[in-house]
């Protein structure tokens, strides 16, 4: 599966080319509005323009769908038979986990059903340099479930990913998933 | 004049509060308190962005959350509606020629919203209050952590604000539809359905087409004004629940928080919740980007009519999009999130782009221009959107939003970049251009501050949006705090960027008060020594 890094750094150079050119081009439109020249612009090239933004914001979706593995799993995780399934429980601030380590072998799906016991919480995987494996929200009185397939090794912590009131902010639990060759 | 002078009577003693029209009075009093409440929400910004580098000694990490709490509330109701209100009651009847329906509904709004927005800041000060402006349920009720007095206080503050805003919704409907004394019966069935858009919409329907009655400006302020009504319902609705709560608390009864189903409240508070966002906000900087754009150039806008159906669109989008804010919430139907989620949020793209060409072309079509102050905050705010709209695009992706849900890419380059560049310089064009009508002629002080203002604003706007996205796609969550340091090269020049905001404020602030002088100030806040209901003074 592409790592969530890969995803990123696509989205990084895709959007930083974008920031680039539009800024280009409005420095460039703000140079020329001051000075003489042509002020038609053809209707023609303004219904391309909005053809355009039509293809980007639909295309977008297709995308991703098509290249982001995560994306169509989560929509199927119901008819997905996972390798593993961790059920936590998050109260009073506090994760309480199955383990003290979850071990997931390098391929397997596992399923992560969080249910909280008080407030809306979230909950996400971070590796060792702080950044995001995944995360998801975890509502009270609902079933709070994600379907993720770990294909290399690594540790990874587990950090709520919501506001829950100041009290929530050390909700972290360091090193308590371990995928393992 | 010297240096004293000048700041005593303004620039040349041009301006004279005792000239004013009771309108004038009270739009400038509108953009005063705007602009001190924008000074607030700068200066908690400020904190906050030192405190995310390292924590101050003076603030507690309670009243961080206060603080983070305030921010967005002081800076949307507080400065923007105070600003935007403000204008528009005084360009509705500019752009109708006739007078506003009720100058004294406009002064309730005024203290409404002053007197509310400080109230809610104040109790959160104090009581540090802070479940943050989503209030995800239950934790605006969790009063494990925080005080229910503090709370009820805080809510008393947001109901004041939304009495403010539901008087100046009928303000405004009113003086669309009314019939001043005098004058010859005013078609208020059909000026109302042309503000709307429904003679529009009947017009793509019907080969027989009916005149548009009111202007385009006037039906994008109107059409933003449907969702701001049904904001101003839903956030009170809210706030009274969350009252009951407190109340109940405060008798020593614990009513019992599974009550309230979590998802439900969710769905029905972001529905509400972004009508400003993905709503009135988006509605309303079409509108006045086109207001700027005609007022510019003296010129018709490029494609009217489109221009027209797509702020409809908008407001039907607006209805539709609420899900992009659920789509890491796992119990959310599937198909809302890629419905409403993805495709109508997509919609987004469209709509704006199409507003932001439109008013370019209007632009283009009387070059050469000069670059004046409106016109090159214009140009800003049209920037800020360009950038900020397509990173909104991509969180409401399902696939990224899994890897971009809650960190501060979400904050950075879509919030930041969108309220601080596109809507602040879209604000800040439109107070340089009506400077001189709100005044009766005053001149500013200075165009070398008011050019220090533009690009310490723009590069300290799009690079604190940029770095906070940089720490956001590294796995920087926003609500939370870093206490050892990890992100500190991304938060150190972030508060860099957000120091050359908190200046640009400040030349902008020296800049109006040397142009009006402290007596000037005082004086708006005087009662008015002209008794007319007309907008500027009769010409001599």
């Amino acid at each position: 599966m592409v790592d969530t890094t890969t995803v990123l750094a696509g989205q990084t150079i895709a959007y930083t080319c974008y920031v680039l050119t539009i800024m280009a081009g409005m420095g460039w439109f703000a140079y020329q509005i001051s000075k003489k020249g042509g002020t038609e612009v053809k209707s023609g090239l303004f219904y391309a323009f909005v053809g355009l933004l039509v293809v980007i914001g639909v295309s977008l979706h297709i995308i991703t769908h098509e290249t982001i593995p995560w994306k169509a799993m989560d929509l199927n995780r119901a008819e997905i038979q996972p390798d593993k399934e961790f059920a936590i429980t998050v109260s009073d601030h506090k994760f309480i986990l199955p383990a003290e380590k979850l071990v997931i072998r390098k391929g397997e799906k596992a399923r992560f059903t969080v249910t909280s016991n008080d407030l809306t919480y979230g909950f996400g995987l971070f590796r060792a340099d702080n950044s995001m494996l995944f995360q998801m929200q975890v509502l009270p009185g609902h079933v709070n479930d994600i379907l993720w397939q770990f294909d290399r090794p690594g540790l990874y912590s587990i950090r709520s990913t919501e506001y829950s009131g100041w009290k929530g902010i050390n909700m972290i639990v360091r090193d308590a998933v371990e995928v393992v060759e | 004049m010297n240096l004293i002078q000048t700041l005593v009577n303004g620039e040349k003693g041009l301006f004279k509060p005792d000239t004013l029209t009771p309108m004038q009075k009270m739009t400038l009093r509108f953009v005063v308190v705007g602009l001190v409440y924008y000074l607030f929400a700068v200066i908690e910004g400020m904190l906050m962005r030192v405190y995310e580098v390292t924590p101050l000694p003076f603030v507690t990490q309670q009243q961080f959350f206060a603080i983070l709490t305030a921010h967005p509330l002081v800076g949307i109701f507080g400065s923007t509606y105070s600003i935007v209100f403000g204008a528009f009651l005084f360009l509705v009847p500019f752009l109708m020629k006739k007078p506003l329906f009720s100058i004294k509904l406009g002064l309730w709004t005024f203290w409404l919203i002053a007197i509310g927005t400080f109230v809610f800041w104040f109790a959160g000060f104090v009581s540090h209050y802070s479940p943050l402006y989503t209030l995800y349920w239950p934790l605006p009720a969790d009063f494990s952590q925080f005080s229910a007095l503090g709370g009820a206080f805080f809510i008393l503050g947001i109901a004041l604000v939304m009495a403010g805003t539901l008087l100046w919704v009928i303000n405004i409907f009113a003086t669309i539809t009314y019939t001043p004394a005098g004058w010859e019966k005013q078609p208020s069935g059909a000026l109302i359905k042309s503000a709307l858009g429904l003679t529009g919409l009947k017009n793509l329907l019907s080969k027989k087409k009916k005149e548009h009655l009111v202007s385009l400006p006037v039906a994008a302020i109107a059409r933003g004004t449907v969702d701001t009504a049904l904001n101003a319902v839903v956030l009170t609705f809210t706030g009274v629940l969350i009252l009951i709560y407190m109340v109940a608390a405060l008798l020593g009864i614990d009513l019992k928080h599974s009550a309230i189903d979590a998802l439900l409240y969710k769905n029905w508070f972001w529905w509400g919740l972004d009508l400003i966002a993905d709503g009135l906000v988006l509605i309303f900087v079409a509108g006045t980007w086109y207001l700027l754009a005609t007022m510019i150039t003296g010129k018709k806008l490029f494609m009217e009519n489109i221009a027209r159906a797509a702020l409809f669109v908008e407001m039907v989008v607006s209805w539709t999009v609420w899900s992009h804010h659920l789509m890491s919430d796992q119990a959310q139907p599937g198909i809302l999130k890629i419905l409403s989620g993805e495709m109508v949020t997509a919609f987004e793209l469209i709509t704006q782009g199409l507003a932001f060409a439109i008013t370019l072309i209007t632009l283009w079509s009387a070059r050469p221009l000069k670059m004046t102050n409106p016109l090159k905050f214009l140009l800003g705010g049209l920037l800020g959107f360009a950038l900020a709209v397509p990173a909104g695009i991509m969180q409401a992706d399902l696939g990224l939003n899994r890897i971009l849900h809650n960190t501060q890419w979400v904050v950075g380059p879509h919030v930041h970049v969108a309220i601080l560049v596109g809507l602040a310089m879209t604000l800040y064009s439109a107070i340089y251009l009506l400077l001189p009508v709100l005044t009766n002629g005053a001149q500013l002080y200075s165009q070398k501050l008011a050019d220090f203002h533009f690009w310490a604003h723009l590069l300290g706007g799009i690079g604190m949006g940029a770095f906070m996205g940089m720490a956001g796609l590294h796995g920087m969550l926003r609500r939370t705090l870093y206490v050892n340091g990890e992100f500190n090269v991304y938060m150190i020049l972030a508060a860099l960027c957000g120091l050359l905001l908190l200046s640009a404020f400040l030349a902008f602030f020296i800049n109006v008060v040397m142009t009006v002088g402290v007596k000037g100030v005082i004086g708006i806040f005087m009662p008015a020594k002209i008794k007319t209901q007309e907008l500027t003074p009769a010409e001599k």
